[in-house]
């Protein structure tokens, strides 16, 4: 596969991730700030991104098992998952977070459990997504292409 | 009374005064003088009703006494006038009788001398008849007269055979039956020691003659105390006989010698040889004399004999009944042994003292009157006082009640927004989740709304704020240029897409810095400007142009070039234009302050650092009608629904920015004709800024721009207001600047300067695009490129670089007109400074050697190069985006992961620059951070003032204030003001945006 259809592949893809709400204008401005000096920003960030948000959902998943659920712990939890996101830019994940922030004021604990699920879901989907984004970065790279800007 | 009015007098000044910062401490004075003046006011309504009891008493009191005095007044008189009546009458009565007496006397002496004295006697009962009858007129009270002799038993043969009868007795003790006495039935006297047999008598009484005056038992006992005395005596009264009068009988002695004035009773007795008697008719005499006098009819007259106290005999009158007032005269008869009074009545009643009962009942009656009058208006000031207290509570209440509704609508509202923040957000993800064509537009519609709703309920807020008292203006200073700039930027999008002008215009002769608030000034001319734009539909300009008031009041020559020219329009017949921003006409914007009361500040000379701005946004837009221009300051009143369903908006804004006018010291008005446009003025007072009043950590004024100082520019326009507007961007670079009016113009002047050698020739033309053709900009083109004199690169460099300025053109045309090399760039209007800047900086390319960013991070970059700055964040991936954001600007950057951390970094001395501060954190979130932040920093500048520590352990710093902006994701939520109230400077969005951070960031960087 040549470069010039890489960066095609690669461009339709991040559009297609901003066209269905994956990404938002942020993962753009994370993108500007990425330049030769810091070659690997935008994926260091989304790696910690990766960690810290694999950890919140595990401490929100065992947070709502508890007998009596802590709603200000979990709505801690999520508040920092909707920080996070919000600063990648995911905006479906970030959506989620807010109707979950709204289901642990009202204490409902079946809508915390059916958002957690959702953000689970949205968070892989995401996931994969982006690790194909930049396998096919890395793709371009080695091949000796330059990453095409989306604006 | 006087003390309650002047207490709420007081208290309503005071209310007033301080209306603004006083108002809980009012709320809890009110009730206590309240209190007060309600008490006083009871008092006084009290003393007031005592006195009118007193006063109404007072005057029945008065009544009383009046008409007792004047009662006794009248009784008095009457006694008088009886009494003198009474005093006449007897006297009168008194006299008559004397002179009757005195009479009968006389004919004592007449029979003593001439029937006694002479021999024979001269006197026979013929002559005594005559002469009697003849002096009869007298003794007009007497009703006869008789002589009787004395004779003693021993002579009564004698004196009967010499008179030819005998003596008779009187008959009866019984004297009524006078008329039917006959001589001739009486008996024969009865044998007793001596006599008294009458031997004269007048006419009338001729009856009487031969009998015997001693058989009687008054006669005998009046004929003993007659001798006795030699004086006259009267018998008691009885009935006389032949008339049926109660009389009286006088008795006179007859003495046959001279008697000595001294003789003695016996001697009396001795000598006495008759007796003449006399019978007074006493009713007939009083009524005589009565019948002489006037107003008899007046009074009743009774005369008694007392001489039996006990038993007094009435002599004269009737028994009549008791009229209440009785006067008793003494008569004297002459006769010691008799008693007699004269009873004087008056006939009638007293009838009632009708002036004393009319003068005491008009005085209780007035008195009465004035009583209830005043009664009345007790009542009624007790009333007005009670409705005035009633007011006064309501007053209270109503007004407790508006700051409740403002207090319930800051708080609604704000509680509003919180669930609209998650419709929002289920919204967007709704729009997220593959919706079809239909299902988007509907989403996107809710969420359009949701928007509008939650600016309209921030708008609601703001008025809400401002109603209740709460709204407080800061002080702080800032860059009026600037904040402009930033209003603009807010309106470029839109006035890009309408194709309206949009231009700022700041006069000379205003300050750069000026303290007060910037966010409020923002606010009123961005809710102006907004609703310019809002109305004015692709054609025309908006212009924002701000002066000193001053320049308005002053005279002529005071006034600077836009003003003078905006003053004067001038219609310009050759092109059918005006001389306005955009060749349309606009209002008289003179008639927009016209009615400003203070437009001038000299009334108050100390406050010589306060200045007066007079901003006007002037638009072509359609104009309010002239019926909805009387409202259009109200809340919620828009100029009519139909405009409103044109329009949309709340019509909150000018109201809002009303109140914000008038809180800053100013006033707000408007010029506005349908059709042709609106122009709304407002001013503002502000105190001059000091730069030296800056935070001292803050780096001397940003040569944002500098580098461009000292360079020339031609500015080619056909509309002086705009190129004067194009002037002032440019004069904000320090570059100075030429106008021309057309690009033939242009050219002849650029010819005639130009001078490639020279620093000080033409740099760059900026050209607006009503005066730019393609036909002339190739002239013009043309003649640029053979001023050139020679090729070298190093002059064409030099050449001049041309801008087109304009609003509206795509992208398309800007790069086609840009490589087709006609222009080096293409400005964008509305004008600002950090465009030009920007712009310039690409064009001659100085930006590149700095940064290779486009636009406007340039200038963040310039503002944040170096700077050292602190990130707290416990979010990591935010530490690390927050962290490299501001590391791309070139500032140097250092994170830590929660307040705790912050606090220690930040205590001075410290070499940060500033803090960016995540808002919630674990453990301590940002306020809190904040607030222990500036209690370490207020106490080491405390320390370092008093020094107690030296200045050099605190890295020179006199006075530690670091910069603290809030990180918030959530911006509606976190306010300014709250931040504010914990000690922050401001606040930014996360994610960064770089509009945002700019803005906030140049508060502290550039702005000083």
């Amino acid at each position: 596969m040549d470069v010039g259809q890489l960066q095609r592949q690669f461009t339709d893809y991040t559009a297609s991730l901003f066209r269905e709400g994956f990404l938002d204008d942020q993962f753009t401005q994370l993108q500007k700030l990425q330049d030769e000096n810091n070659p690997d920003f935008v994926f260091e960030v989304v790696s910690l991104f990766f960690d810290d948000s694999e950890k919140l959902v595990n401490n929100m998943a065992k947070a709502l098992e508890q007998q009596t659920v802590e709603f200000k712990q979990v709505d801690a939890h999520v508040h920092q998952f909707k920080g996070s996101s919000s600063s990648v830019g995911a905006h479906r994940v970030k959506n989620v977070c807010v109707t979950f922030r709204n289901f642990c004021e009202q204490q409902n604990i079946e809508g915390c459990k059916r958002c957690l699920q959702q953000l689970r879901h949205e968070y892989s989907l995401l996931k994969s997504k982006l690790e194909t984004l930049f396998r096919l970065e890395q793709q371009i790279i080695a091949a000796g292409g330059s990453i095409p800007m989306v604006e | 009374m006087v003390v309650s009015c002047k207490l709420s007098g007081s208290h309503v000044k005071l209310w007033r005064n301080r209306k603004q910062k006083l108002v809980e401490q009012q709320r809890q004075l009110r009730p206590k003088q309240q209190q007060l003046a309600q008490s006083s006011s009871k008092v006084a309504g009290k003393w007031r009703k005592k006195l009118l009891i007193i006063f109404v008493l007072l005057g029945v009191i008065i009544s009383i006494w009046l008409f007792w005095h004047l009662n006794k007044d009248i009784n008095l008189r009457r006694r008088e006038t009886l009494t003198n009546m009474c005093d006449e009458r007897a006297r009168m009565l008194q006299d008559q009788f004397n002179v009757s007496m005195n009479h009968v006397h006389a004919l004592a002496i007449l029979v003593s001398t001439f029937h006694h004295g002479k021999h024979p006697s001269a006197i026979d009962q013929k002559t005594f008849g005559e002469y009697t009858e003849r002096t009869a007129f007298e003794r007009p009270l007497t009703s006869g007269v008789a002589y009787a002799l004395k004779v003693l038993h021993s002579e009564r043969e004698q004196f009967e055979k010499e008179h030819g009868w005998t003596i008779k007795k009187m008959e009866t003790e019984d004297q009524t039956l006078v008329q039917d006495c006959i001589l001739e039935n009486l008996d024969p006297s009865p044998i007793q020691d001596e006599y008294a047999p009458v031997i004269f008598s007048q006419e009338t009484v001729s009856h009487i003659v031969s009998i015997d005056m001693m058989s009687g038992k008054e006669d005998r006992e009046n004929i003993l105390r007659a001798r006795a005395s030699g004086k006259g005596v009267l018998t008691s009264p009885f009935k006389l006989l032949k008339s049926n009068h109660l009389g009286v009988v006088l008795t006179f002695a007859v003495y046959n010698a001279d008697l000595p004035p001294d003789a003695t009773p016996e001697q009396r007795i001795e000598a006495t040889v008759g007796y003449l008697g006399a019978s007074y008719d006493v009713p007939s005499l009083v009524k005589k004399l009565l019948h002489q006098l006037a107003s008899k009819q007046t009074i009743v007259v009774n005369v008694y004999d007392t001489t039996n106290a006990s038993a007094p005999i009435n002599m004269y009158g009737t028994n009549v009944t008791d009229t209440g007032l009785l006067h008793i005269s003494n008569l004297d008869f002459g006769d010691p042994a008799r008693k007699h009074e004269m009873h004087c009545r008056f006939k009638q009643k007293p009838p009632p003292p009708w002036t004393a009962i009319t003068a005491s009942v008009g005085v209780l009656v007035i008195t009465l009157l004035v009583g209830h009058i005043f009664h009345a208006a007790i009542n009624r000031i007790a009333k007005v006082e009670g409705d005035y207290r009633q007011m006064m509570e309501l007053k209270v209440r109503a007004e407790a009640a508006d700051v409740a509704k403002s207090q319930f609508l800051a708080t609604v509202s704000h509680e509003i927004r919180t669930p609209m923040n998650g419709v929002l957000g289920m919204l967007k993800m709704l729009m997220d989740s593959g919706l079809d064509a239909n299902q988007q537009d509907y989403a996107e519609t809710a969420h359009a709304s949701g928007k509008d709703l939650i600016s309209l309920i921030n708008e609601v807020l703001d008025q809400a704020k401002i109603e209740s008292g709460r709204l407080e203006l800061e002080a702080v200073p800032f860059d009026l240029h600037a904040a402009l700039d930033n209003v603009l930027s807010l309106f470029s999008g839109k006035s890009h897409e309408k194709g309206i002008e949009l231009a700022v215009y700041i006069s000379d002769r205003v300050p750069e810095f000026v303290i007060g608030d910037p966010g409020r000034f923002r606010q009123i001319i961005t809710n102006l400007v907004g609703n310019s734009i809002k109305f004015t539909h692709d054609k025309g300009h908006i212009f924002v142009s701000v002066h000193l008031a001053d320049e308005v009041v002053g005279p002529p020559d005071l006034r600077d070039e836009v003003l003078r020219q905006s003053l004067n329009i001038v219609r310009d017949s050759s092109n059918n234009s005006y001389n306005t921003l955009s060749g349309f006409p606009v209002v008289n914007r003179w008639k927009s302050w016209e009615k400003f009361k203070k437009l001038s500040c000299t009334d108050s000379m100390e406050e010589t650092n306060i200045i007066k701005l007079l901003v006007t946004v002037e638009d072509t837009g359609v104009g309010i009608p002239s019926e909805a221009q009387s409202r259009i300051f109200m809340p919620f009143m828009q100029a009519d629904s139909s405009t409103s369903r044109t329009y949309g908006g709340t019509g909150i804004g000018l109201s809002i920015s009303k109140r914000l006018v008038d809180l800053m010291g100013g006033e707000i008005g408007f010029e506005s004709e349908p059709g042709t446009g609106s122009t709304f003025s407002f001013t503002v007072a502000f105190t001059k800024g000091e730069t030296s009043l800056l935070d001292t950590k803050q780096q001397p004024h940003d040569p944002a721009g500098s580098e461009f100082q000292g360079l020339r520019a031609l500015v080619v326009d056909c509309r002086s207001i705009r190129a004067e507007v194009t002037r002032y961007h440019l004069q904000r670079l320090r570059i100075s600047v030429d106008k021309t009016f057309s690009l033939i113009s242009a050219c002849s002047y650029l010819s005639n300067n130009y001078d490639p050698s020279a620093s000080t020739s033409v740099a760059m033309v900026l050209v607006d695009k009503e005066v730019w053709d393609k036909e002339a900009g190739l002239v013009f083109h043309h003649m640029l490129k053979e001023l050139r004199p020679n090729g070298t690169v190093e002059v064409q460099e030099k050449r001049p670089k041309i801008f087109l300025l304009d609003t509206s053109l795509s992208s398309a045309e800007r790069n086609e007109l840009k490589s087709a090399g006609f222009v080096d760039n293409v400005l964008m209007k509305p004008l600002r400074l950090s465009v030009l800047i920007s712009c310039f900086q690409e064009v001659f390319g100085i930006g590149k050697r700095k940064q290779a960013n486009r636009g406007k991070p340039l200038t963040l970059g310039n503002l944040l190069r170096e700077k050292r700055i602190l990130v707290v964040d416990d979010n990591a991936v935010n530490r690390r985006v927050a962290e490299f954001a501001l590391k791309k600007y070139g500032a140097i950057v250092t994170c830590v992961d929660s307040g705790k951390a912050a606090l220690l970094m930040l205590k001075p001395p410290h070499n940060f620059d500033a803090c960016f501060m995540d808002l919630q954190m674990p453990e301590m979130d940002g306020f809190k951070a904040t607030q222990e932040i500036r209690r370490m920093e207020s106490k080491v500048n405390e320390r370092i003032k008093s020094g107690e520590v030296s200045i050099e352990m605190f890295a020179n710093v006199a006075y530690w204030h670091t910069p603290i902006l809030a990180m918030t994701a959530d911006v509606i939520q976190a306010n300014n003001e709250e931040c504010m109230k914990c000690g922050m400077d401001g606040y930014v969005a996360k994610p960064f945006e770089e509009d945002q951070l700019y803005s906030a960031v140049a508060h502290f960087f550039e702005s000083g």
